[in-house]
């Protein structure tokens, strides 16, 4: 269906991807070492641990995505299922 | 205020009605004028504490109930309502139409309901409009779905008059307050309220009917029967524990299911159980700060949810496809809506001074607050998980992703207007939250932006995009696959039918045997009796006058015989 002589869209280029990966490293680099120049006003045991909730978020989706995987071995079916019978 | 006391299910009753012969702008003008006319005259006209009660036989149905928590819903519904109506403006077909007014209507109805009667009637007609949304797909599927949806919808009705019959039985009222879990009133109620509520393992119908209703269809089921159940539990189970330790898990489970999900508006409605699970939560907390969080999250996502269903809704409108695995690359042909969805998904996400973050903080807050440190983790686990597989997925694959080749054109005219609407709304509510404070029914004092706060929000979302990228870097993420995840629906859509047939396989051979037995031993006598009563049987024989007068005679003669012995 594509055409040959289609315009470039932004996303097509890698480099731009690159450019905006970088800039986002870049971010999640800052946030992490925010922690340590801002005073939290933490309510709670785990969240005085340095960077408690960055470690937290990038665990628990890696976790979630592997757990998930996992689950399609026991749970995936065909997309006809439940229209056929047995 | 001559008109306080119209009930505002009424306007959109009678809108239906005249829907029905109206056709062209005048139709339109109806779906729009509706919902803004009834919104307006709920906001300047109808001051907190109206009552409207009619007599019925021996009860007062209480038609018309205003405080500040249904006044609440009442706005979010006209909202919802309204940005509905604008998306599905260029839709001709009626009965989709005459539905989505009367389903609107029923909402209106069971949040203003003062009793339980007057809640089950309209719970009742939640479902029965509600469900001609997702058949007005005309597929097989559709249509099944449907039926499901229905099945288990009225179910859940029927549960309310139950516990609500019993509850006139033991306490003499009728009046829709506080219920408790005390009572077996209160179980059978509570119940009812968990089906429409999708609790874990009453959930299904939700997953199941959603996907299968029209673009526009599914915009009005996401708004409308789910947080009618919020508003239920809320009004009748403040602080029921139980509920706290139900949400958490709402949270948690769908998300799973949401990663390895194929078809988008699926994804979505899991994650409108896992958004569900946060105000269950809220509720089962029950202080002001929690509950005024639990229904300010009502509010968010009936509109940031909103949002994810029209832009889904728009792209399926346009490819005709919404399975992960089909799409990709739509930013090229459909970057508005591309855009408006990417809003829609950091609301849901809770990023700082989009609308999530500003109501999912309270719940959070509450409960650390209230010492329940374990099920705080599972929510911040949830709240990294949301942004996970709606906030990134959901926009990711059907936007980014391979380019699927697909070249389409961008949304019509009046679902990029709705879609804006919902996207000014959930920045407005984002950044300015204050005036949405100021509508909650508790009283409390509560700000989300602080340094500490928004830093940590932050951190969390920011490194499951990260976990995101690095996990696609390596080649461990999932790919999109044209699938069926098994849920607890199998038990019924599965094992049911199955159990059924089996059952039927073992006692069909049992019942033919027993039947060939009976009708061979009805055989052996019919013979029998022919023998004997046949045309050429003893006893059918034909005996001549005489013969008989001769057997009189001798009968006379040994009677004779036998008084003279």
């Amino acid at each position: 269906m594509q055409q040959r002589d289609e315009k470039q869209y932004i996303f097509d280029k890698t480099e731009n991807v690159n450019r905006l990966l970088r800039g986002f490293y870049v971010v999640c680099g800052t946030l992490f070492a925010l922690d340590f120049i801002f005073h939290r006003h933490t309510s709670h045991g785990w969240e005085q641990l340095p960077g408690f909730y960055a470690i937290f978020g990038f665990v628990a989706c890696v976790l979630l995505v592997l757990v998930a995987k996992e689950m399609r071995k026991v749970l995936m079916r065909k997309e006809d299922y439940y229209d056929v019978d047995e | 205020m001559w008109m306080s006391e119209l009930p505002p299910f009424v306007p959109f009753f009678a809108a239906a009605l005249l829907a029905l012969v109206a056709r062209g702008w005048l139709r339109a003008a109806l779906m729009l004028a509706t919902p803004v006319l009834g919104g307006l005259h709920l906001w300047f006209g109808v001051p907190a504490g109206t009552m409207l009660s009619v007599p019925l036989l021996d009860f007062e149905l209480v038609l018309m109930r205003a405080d500040r928590l249904s006044l609440l819903f009442g706005y979010l519904f006209h909202i919802a309502a309204f940005i509905a109506m604008v998306f599905a403006l260029h839709v001709r077909e009626r009965t989709q139409t005459v539905a989505g007014l009367l389903y609107a209507g029923s909402a209106l109805g069971a949040v203003f309901a003062g009793d339980l009667i007057t809640l089950f009637i309209f719970w009742e007609l939640l479902a029965i409009t509600s469900v001609f949304l997702i058949w007005a797909r005309r597929t097989e599927r559709a249509l099944r779905a449907g039926q499901r949806y229905l099945i288990i919808q009225v179910t859940s009705g029927v549960l309310l008059l139950a516990g609500a019959l019993v509850h006139y039985h033991q306490s003499g009222s009728l009046a829709f307050d506080y219920i408790g879990l005390e009572s077996i009133s209160g179980t059978l109620i509570f119940i009812a309220f968990g089906i429409k509520c999708a609790f874990p393992f009453l959930h299904n119908w939700l997953t199941d009917a959603y996907p299968e209703a029209t673009p526009t269809g599914a915009v009005f089921l996401s708004a409308f029967t789910t947080k009618v159940a919020v508003y239920s539990l809320a009004r009748g189970f403040p602080g029921t524990e139980l509920l706290v330790y139900i949400g958490a898990v709402m949270t948690c489970f769908p998300i799973f299911y949401a990663v390895i999900e194929n078809d988008l508006r699926r994804v979505l409605a899991y994650s409108m159980i896992n958004q569900i699970g946060f105000m269950v939560c809220g509720v089962g907390i029950g202080t002001a700060l929690a509950l005024n969080g639990a229904v300010s999250h009502a509010f968010n996502d009936v509109i940031f949810k909103g949002l994810l269903f029209m832009s889904m809704g728009a792209v399926l409108y346009r490819t005709g496809k919404i399975n992960g695995s089909d799409l990709g690359g739509l930013y090229k042909t459909m970057p508005k809506t591309a855009l408006l969805c990417i809003v829609g998904a950091s609301s849901i996400s809770a990023f700082p001074l989009f609308s999530g973050f500003v109501s999912k903080s309270m719940v959070m807050t509450a409960m650390i607050e209230e010492g329940y440190d374990y099920l705080w983790l599972m929510l911040l686990f949830a709240s990294a998980g949301v942004f996970h597989h709606a906030g990134i997925k959901i926009p990711y694959f059907a936007f980014f992703a391979h380019d699927s080749g697909i070249r389409t054109q961008e949304a019509p005219r009046n679902m990029l207007i709705a879609m804006s609407i919902a996207a000014v709304l959930c920045i407005f509510i984002g950044s300015q939250p204050q005036y949405l404070y100021g509508l909650l029914p508790w009283e409390v004092h509560y700000w989300p932006y602080d340094t500490t706060h928004v830093l940590a929000q932050l951190q969390l979302l920011f490194f499951s995009a990260l976990a995101f990228v690095w996990l696609n870097k390596v080649g461990l993420y999932p790919p999109e696959l044209p699938s069926v995840n098994i849920d607890a629906e199998w038990l019924y859509r599965r094992l049911l039918p199955a159990g059924i047939r089996a059952t039927g396989k073992v006692l069909i051979p049992v019942r033919n045997g027993f039947s060939a037995a009976i009708s061979r031993q009805i055989n052996v006598l019919t013979t029998f009796l022919f023998r004997h009563h046949g045309p050429s049987g003893t006893m059918a024989r034909t005996w001549p006058t005489g013969s008989m007068a001769i057997w009189v005679a001798v009968l006379l003669a040994v009677f004779v015989i036998a008084y003279y012995v």
